[in-house]
C-alpha cells in the first residue's frame, strides 16, 4: 500500500466559484494514474465519506488527457462568509493525502 | 476569412504583473489583439462589496500602461474585463480614470469603449417577478430583499458586448464584470473561427502562463487560433507547455473539467485532442461548443454582513487545552451575559455573531475536519465579533477579551490569566458576503451591459452612448 500523497504529482483544493470547492489529484505519468484509477480507492463515494457528504453531492471525474482525477463538493460555508475559514479553499485537501492505494 | 488569429494574454490578472521581455517577444509575433482580465470572485466578496481592488492600484497602473502602449504601437485592440476586481461601476470608473491619466501622460489617442456590468435593482426586481432569474446549484435564497440589501450586483457578460464594442471601432475596451474567457473568445468568434476552439483557447489564455509545466511568475501566454485547431505557447522561451499541462488547465478553478458554461452555451472538452507541437507548444483540436437554448447571464452580488472586530490569542495550559470545547462554551455564555448587562438587553445575542476559530484543532477545515482527537501543546484562537456598527462590535470584542483572559477553570483556584494576546483587538471595518448564485434570462445579450464610447486624446473627448 502507498499513500495517494506519495503517488500524486500534486493534490490541491481550490474554489470553483464562491459556492463550490474542487479537488485536483494530478499525476506525472500514465502508469501511476492508471494504477490509482483502477484501484477503485479514489471514487465519488470515498470523497463523500471523507468530507461527510452524500455521494450525490460530489461531482467526480477521471480526466485521462490530463492524467488527473477531479472532485467537486459544495462549500460548507460560502467563500468569505463570517464562518468560512479558507477564502481561497486552498487547504481543504489534506484528508485525500492519506488514501491508501494497493 | 483570414487563416489564423493571434492572441496575446498578458497575465492572469491585470495587476499581477508580467515580464516586459515576454511582452516584447509576444508583440514581435504580431498579435491581432491583447487581452487581460482585471478581476475575479476569488479574492472574496469584500472587493465587489467595498469597491476596493485586490491588487494595489500602482501595480494595476504598471500593467495597464505597458498594455496600452503596446497595443497602440501595433494599432490592435486591447480588451480588459472585470475592471478593478469586482467589475462594478465604481471599479470600472476607477479603471477609466487610470486609462485617461496614462493616455494623457504618454500622449496616446484612441477610441475607448466602456461597458458597464453593474445591475440596476429595478431591472433585477422586474426580471425576478417575471420568473426570469433562476438558481444555479448550490444557491443561497434570493429575493427582492436580497436585491435591496446588496451593495453591488454585477452580471458576468459574455462575448457579445465585446463584439459590439469591437464593431463600434473600439481600440481599447474596458469592461465591468465579464466571463474571463469572453475577453479572449469575442474577437475570434466575430471573425468566424469555430466557437469550440475560440472558447477553449480563451479558457487557456485567461490565466496567462498558468498552464505551463512550471510557472516562475505571472506572465504572458500566446495562441494561434486556426480553422481546425489552435496552438498555445508561452512567449518566455524558458516556459514549456505539454499536452498534459494544457489538458489539466481545464481543471483549474472549475467544478466540471469537461463542460464550461458560458452565457451563450457550453464548451465541451470531452473529445478535445492535445498534441505536442514542438518543444514548448501544444496543438489542440476537436473542442466543441454547444449553443444554449436560452441565453443566460450569471449574477454576482455582495452585501454587508456588518462590522467586525477580532481578537487573536493563544493557550498553552494543558488543563485548558484538554477542555477547550467546554471552555469556549462557558466563555460564550459569559460574553452574552456581560453584553446583556452592558447594553441593558438593548442588544440581544441574535444581534451579533461571535465566531471562534481554534487553530491546532479545526481552524482550517471547520466542520470538514476529520481529525477529532488533538495532541497540540498549544492552540491559537481567533475571536470574531460581527455586529450592526463598528462601535458595538468593538465594545463586544473588548468585553470578550476581558472575559477570556480570566475565565476560571476547575483545576486552578484563584484568579488566572488564560489567554496570551500579542495585541489588543482590531477593528476590521465592514465585512461582506456573496449573496447570489443565479442566472438572469435577458431579452438580449446587451440589455444588461450598456456601452459608452469615448474618444481619448488628440481627437478630444466626444462621448457617445449606446
Amino acid at each position: 500500500m502507498t499513500s495517494l500523497a506519495q503517488l500524486a504529482q500534486l493534490i490541491r483544493s481550490k474554489n470553483a466559484g464562491p459556492f463550490e470547492l474542487t479537488f485536483d489529484i494530478m499525476f506525472d505519468d500514465a502508469k501511476t494514474y492508471e494504477r490509482v484509477k483502477q484501484s477503485n480507492k479514489v471514487t465519488r463515494e470515498i470523497v463523500a465519506k471523507l468530507y461527510n457528504l452524500s455521494a450525490n453531492d460530489v461531482k467526480f471525474f477521471f480526466c485521462d488527457a490530463a492524467l488527473a482525477i477531479k472532485a467537486s463538493i459544495p462549500r460548507p460555508f460560502t467563500q468569505g462568509d463570517p464562518r468560512d475559514s479558507d477564502g481561497h479553499g486552498g487547504q481543504q485537501y489534506a484528508p485525500l493525502m492519506e488514501i491508501q492505494i494497493p | 476569412m483570414q487563416e489564423e488569429i493571434r492572441i496575446l494574454s498578458t497575465s492572469s490578472v491585470c495587476g499581477a504583473g508580467f515580464l516586459e521581455s515576454s511582452f516584447e517577444r509576444a508583440l514581435a509575433q504580431k498579435p491581432h489583439f491583447i487581452g487581460c482580465d482585471g478581476g475575479s470572485t476569488d479574492p472574496g466578496p469584500a472587493y465587489l462589496g467595498s469597491s476596493r481592488t485586490v491588487f494595489p492600484k500602482d501595480a494595476i497602473r504598471r500593467d495597464l500602461r505597458l498594455m496600452l502602449i503596446g497595443a497602440r504601437r501595433l494599432n490592435i485592440p486591447l480588451i480588459i474585463g472585470s475592471a478593478g476586481t469586482g467589475g462594478n461601476d465604481t471599479q470600472l470608473e476607477m479603471m477609466h480614470q487610470m486609462v485617461n491619466d496614462i493616455a494623457a501622460s504618454d500622449h496616446l489617442s484612441f477610441r475607448l469603449a466602456l461597458i458597464q456590468a453593474e445591475q440596476n435593482k429595478v431591472y433585477l426586481k422586474q426580471r425576478l417577478n417575471e420568473g426570469g432569474i433562476k438558481p444555479l446549484s448550490p444557491a443561497p435564497h434570493f429575493d427582492s430583499a436580497t436585491i435591496d440589501r446588496s451593495e453591488h450586483i454585477v452580471g458576468m457578460m459574455g462575448a457579445e458586448p465585446f463584439i459590439r464594442a469591437l464593431k463600434a471601432g473600439a481600440d481599447v475596451i474596458i469592461a465591468g464584470r465579464a466571463s474571463d474567457t469572453a475577453i479572449f473568445a469575442a474577437m475570434p468568434i466575430m471573425m468566424g473561427f469555430p466557437e469550440g476552439l475560440a472558447w477553449h483557447a480563451a479558457k487557456i489564455l485567461e490565466c496567462g502562463a498558468a498552464s505551463v509545466v512550471q510557472r516562475k511568475t505571472p506572465d504572458c501566454m500566446f495562441a494561434w487560433v486556426r480553422k481546425d485547431h489552435f496552438v498555445v505557447e508561452a512567449p518566455d522561451p524558458e516556459l514549456r507547455c505539454t499536452p498534459q499541462s494544457i489538458a489539466s488547465h481545464s481543471l483549474y478553478e472549475n467544478a466540471d473539467p469537461f463542460r464550461l458554461v458560458e452565457c451563450s452555451g457550453t464548451l465541451d472538452l470531452t473529445r478535445s485532442r492535445y498534441e505536442s507541437a514542438g518543444d514548448r507548444s501544444v496543438r489542440v483540436s476537436d473542442s466543441a461548443f454547444l449553443p444554449a437554448e436560452r441565453y443566460t447571464v450569471k449574477l454576482e452580488g455582495a452585501e454587508k454582513v456588518g462590522y467586525q472586530s477580532i481578537l487573536i490569542g493563544s493557550i498553552r495550559d494543558p488543563f485548558i487545552i484538554r477542555q477547550i470545547d467546554d471552555w469556549i462554551a462557558r466563555l460564550r455564555e459569559k460574553v452574552h451575559n456581560r453584553v446583556d448587562m452592558v447594553y441593558s438587553e438593548r442588544i440581544t445575542r441574535e444581534d451579533y455573531l461571535l465566531h471562534i476559530r481554534i487553530y491546532g484543532k479545526n481552524g482550517t477545515m471547520g466542520p470538514l475536519e476529520p481529525v477529532k482527537e488533538i495532541s497540540s501543546h498549544e492552540l491559537c484562537l481567533t475571536f470574531e465579533v460581527t455586529a450592526q456598527t463598528q462601535e458595538i462590535a468593538s465594545t463586544i470584542a473588548g468585553i470578550l477579551r476581558h472575559q477570556a483572559l480570566h475565565l476560571p477553570i476547575p483545576e486552578w483556584s484563584g484568579l488566572i490569566t488564560s489567554l496570551a494576546c500579542p495585541y489588543n483587538h482590531l477593528d476590521r471595518g465592514p465585512v461582506y458576503r456573496f449573496n447570489v448564485n443565479h442566472v438572469v434570462e435577458p431579452s438580449d445579450p446587451y440589455e444588461m451591459f450598456p456601452m459608452t464610447i469615448v474618444e481619448i486624446g488628440a481627437s478630444a473627448s466626444k462621448k457617445v452612448s449606446a
